[in-house]
């Protein structure tokens, strides 16, 4: 339900929040560009690619502080109230989340320059499959935030679960592992932490889709997310007790 | 959109009925500025807590003549805090104004109907003491309007129309009046002096310390900040945070962060319709009604 956004008296408003828009979708597009490589890079084991992402995150924290003086000139200039109040205070809070989805990426590249150099550790299936999943995830919320689709926040938000789901499947998966055999274990938790960190990326595309709900509809939703996050309570028992 | 959204009615009664400071002699005069309990009315104003209603306006409707300039308005005015009144030139808010102290009935062919209820007495009835009712309803206009006379008999002028008082409870009554209007300090050494001396916001607060000194319930601001400098403006909007602890208080203003910054309650009139009356806060970050909206954030076609 994309809302009507007729136009202000005074035009040169309306551009800088046309500019404010653009600035948060191009970092988001970053953002979205560095997740799909991390995970390329992963299942590749391509070590190089993996540098040229952690070389990339300067970008988005560049962008994350343009996006931040700008709002901050935008509220002490225009003194914003209502939708474009609420929309300014949205692209300073996206920004923020979009510069952990950065740092998120760079992590799990890092780690993949670690486990370039690690022996195989079961298979890359969970992590294509949970890197894609929260790339739609974060995509959808971005695109939301551009539409001003409060519709659309609410299905992202409500999309996180099988997120969840997939990372519980791979820790006990990589738990099994490292039971059967110490020496899988440096691979094992780089990439349970990696899992972890795409799991994390999906949280903050969630808080993005909040925070567009907010800015369109002016009500926050409720705080009991759909989640399933069960690792922190997850055992695995060893094989031959 | 006759039907603006309000608040849910009746909404719980904090503070008894009855007025404080400005009751006592003398009292108010020790009261400092900034020493509210309320953290300097943020408190009041950080949340949808309205007062009881002290002034209820039911299906009022608005003549000049044959022209109808106020359509069917019903809403609360709380007691003891501050409803701002915003809307485009032409609205109705100043007319509203008008109509709540019976300024209108000076005019022969204006006419209001409906009701505007003030202690269970509908002030346009034809028998409500016109006189009484703006001694209980004062008014603080655009333009700061001194009486060319000494500040003391600027102030001394409407309270004796209204009680009598000897030489000495006058002083005390002129002194409450200007020390509450925040004028003291910086007249009490030139009280003989004529008001046209003062300047502008001196004037304003003048003209503030004459209306509160015959000890209205209600004040009336009719852009009372239209005409004066930035800083003058914020003495006159820190003085209206102060006197809401005593005083039911609406001000009409075209500036919105005005409101913004002094109203508990905001009511955004639309050729002469109410559209939405709502807490302060929730008007200016989620306004309920889409034309609110676009009025507040200047997309106004």
């Amino acid at each position: 339900m994309p809302q009507d956004q007729s136009e202000h008296i005074v035009k040169s408003y309306d551009e800088q929040l046309k500019r404010l828009r653009e600035l948060v979708v191009r970092m988001g597009g970053l953002a979205e560009r560095q997740l799909a490589d991390a995970a390329a890079a992963l299942v590749r084991r391509d070590a190089e690619m993996a540098g040229s992402i952690i070389g990339r995150d300067s970008e988005i924290d560049a962008l994350e502080h343009e996006i931040e003086a700008f709002c901050v000139r935008l509220l002490a200039l225009r003194q914003p109230v209502a939708q474009d109040l609420r929309f300014i205070i949205a692209c300073l809070k996206v920004a923020h989340n979009l510069e952990r989805i950065g740092d998120y990426a760079r992590n799990a590249a890092k780690r993949t320059i670690v486990l370039a150099t690690q022996p195989h550790v079961g298979s890359m299936n969970g992590f294509q499959w949970l890197a894609r999943l929260v790339q739609q995830n974060l995509k959808d919320a971005i695109d939301a935030l551009v539409n001003n689709d409060a519709a659309a926040a609410e299905r992202v938000w409500a999309a996180d679960a099988p997120v969840d789901d997939i990372y519980n499947g791979i820790f006990r998966e990589m738990l099994t592992h490292m039971m059967e055999d110490a020496r899988n274990i440096t691979a094992a938790t780089h990439m349970m932490f990696i899992a972890k960190n795409f799991e994390r990326i999906g949280d903050h595309a969630t808080n993005i889709a909040e925070t567009v709900h907010y800015a369109v509809i002016g009500d926050t939703l409720p705080d009991d997310r759909p989640k399933s996050d069960a690792s922190a309570y997850a055992v695995v028992r060893p094989p031959t007790a | 959109m006759n039907t603006p959204s309000q608040p849910a009615q009746p909404l719980p009664d904090l503070k008894d009925n009855k007025m404080t400071g400005s009751t006592t002699e003398g009292v108010a005069a020790t009261t400092a500025p900034g020493a509210s309990a309320n953290f300097g009315g943020m408190s009041a104003r950080s949340d949808a807590e309205l007062n009881a209603s002290r002034i209820s306006i039911r299906n009022l409707d608005f003549y000049y003549g044959a022209n109808k300039a106020l359509k069917h308005i019903n809403f609360e005015i709380p007691d003891r805090q501050v409803t701002g009144m915003i809307g485009p030139s032409g609205c109705g808010k100043s007319t509203l104004l008008r109509v709540l102290n019976r300024m209108y009935s000076l005019y022969p062919d204006q006419r209001a109907t409906g009701e505007v209820l003030m202690d269970g007495q509908n002030m346009l009835d034809e028998d409500v003491d016109v006189n009484g009712l703006r001694a209980k309803i004062g008014m603080v206009f655009q333009k700061p309007t001194p009486f060319p006379m000494t500040i003391y008999e600027n102030i001394a002028f409407g309270v004796r129309l209204h009680e009598k008082l000897n030489k000495a409870q006058m002083d005390e009554r002129v002194e409450w009046a200007l020390t509450r209007a925040a004028l003291w300090v910086e007249a009490k050494d030139r009280i003989n002096t004529s008001a046209m001396g003062l300047s502008g916001g001196q004037q304003q607060r003048l003209c503030i310390a004459r209306t509160i000194a015959v000890k209205p319930d209600v004040i009336l601001f009719d852009e009372p900040t239209s005409a004066l400098d930035p800083l003058s403006t914020l003495k006159i909007e820190e003085l209206i945070d102060e006197l809401k602890r005593d005083f039911t208080i609406c001000i009409v203003t075209h500036n919105m962060q005005q409101a913004a910054r002094c109203a508990d309650q905001v009511a955004f009139f639309y050729l002469g319709e109410l559209i939405e009356v709502s807490p302060a806060a929730q008007m200016f970050t989620a306004p309920r009604h889409p034309k609110t909206q676009e009025y507040i954030t200047g997309r106004f076609g």
